[in-house]
């Protein structure tokens, strides 16, 4: 008797969400072009960022403030599971290793992966991309390690001591551009110092877009491993 | 007759297809792989409807990551789902 209260009772809710909804949006023109943001940077992006790839430019450069927001958000979810998962012993307990296929074809393939991942948040600024799918694909090249070697773990020193680096190197180019133009995150390589002007839709262009994103890259590749690796763990009673 | 346009629906309906069978599949490993191959088909998907970045990301995060920290609690805990006492009613289960 009180589930089905319950269950009406959500029915209803969701009825009087969704008719409130529709009556916000019912007065939205459907396709219209309307979007005056939009607009404002299509037209401006490669002379105020030097960016070709305008979604990177938005991220990074227009919206830079909420991309930390965003950094941050994730280094808060590894510490979360690294705080859960945390126990005083904890080893790899894989016993099958992995078959023939899956190893060759580890160690085939991981230079390449590795390498496809930086390519994608190197070139953020010209290809579609950026520092977080190219950190997830690293932290996949490391995922693969794990599924087909039983020993492996990932250089746990090494990796905690990037991460931090990284994320203290994003604060930091935002308070260079602090002490130059005025502002967190003013983009003080193409606005101020006018590099790689000529050289637009090249490798050495779009300001600290690429410098950003590849201080993403690799905090983002070296979370995303140091989360599979808190999953894998489990504890060793002695 | 335009092949293309017919293509995006049948990779929409493979995602419902695949989204229904891990939500009904009692093997969670299965189920896994079913939650996947959801992911899969949606940066595909993402693909054709030209954002390509959204599906490297999907593609990396959604069908690869994801899906391996939910096969590694797999792992740790069982595989096959028990039988619920209070099933959902139809208007839930069709």
């Amino acid at each position: 008797m009180v589930s089905v209260l319950k269950r009406s009772l959500a029915i209803l809710s969701i009825l009087i969400i969704g008719y409130w909804l529709a009556q916000g949006l019912a007065g939205v023109p459907f396709g219209q072009d309307k979007m005056l943001v939009g607009h404002y940077y299509l037209n401006h992006v490669k002379e105020q960022t030097g960016a070709v790839n305008a979604v990177t430019a938005i991220v990074v450069n227009y919206r830079g403030f909420d991309t930390l927001g965003e950094v941050t958000v994730l280094f808060i979810a590894s510490t979360g599971v690294g705080a859960l998962l945390w126990r005083k012993n904890r080893k790899r307990t894989a016993k099958t290793e992995g078959s023939v296929v899956l190893t060759t074809g580890t160690e085939l393939l991981f230079p390449f992966i590795m390498m496809f991942g930086v390519y994608i948040f190197i070139h953020g600024h010209l290809t579609p991309g950026g520092g977080f799918p190219g950190g997830a694909t690293i932290a996949t090249a490391f995922l693969l390690l794990y599924l087909a070697f039983t020993v492996y773990e990932i250089p746990h020193r090494g990796f905690e001591k990037t991460e931090g680096l990284a994320g203290m190197s994003y604060v930091l180019v935002g308070l260079i551009g602090l002490w130059i133009g005025g502002y967190f995150l003013f983009d003080w390589i193409w606005q101020s110092w006018h590099w790689g002007v000529n050289n637009i839709g090249r490798l050495f262009s779009g300001g600290f877009i690429p410098v950003i994103y590849t201080i993403i890259g690799i905090k983002v590749g070296t979370e995303l491993s140091g989360i599979v690796d808190n999953m894998l763990k489990e504890e060793v009673k002695e | 007759m335009n092949c293309f346009g017919c293509i995006e629906y049948i990779i929409v309906a493979l995602m419902i297809i695949s989204a229904v069978l891990a939500i009904e599949w009692r093997d969670l490993l299965a189920a896994t792989v079913g939650m996947a191959a959801v992911s899969l088909f949606a940066s595909i998907l993402f693909f054709m409807l030209q954002a390509p970045d959204v599906a490297m990301t999907e593609a990396a995060i959604g069908a690869a990551l994801s899906g391996a920290i939910v096969l590694f609690a797999v792992k740790r805990t069982q595989r096959f789902e028990t039988e619920e006492e209070e099933r959902p009613g139809w208007w839930v289960r069709w």
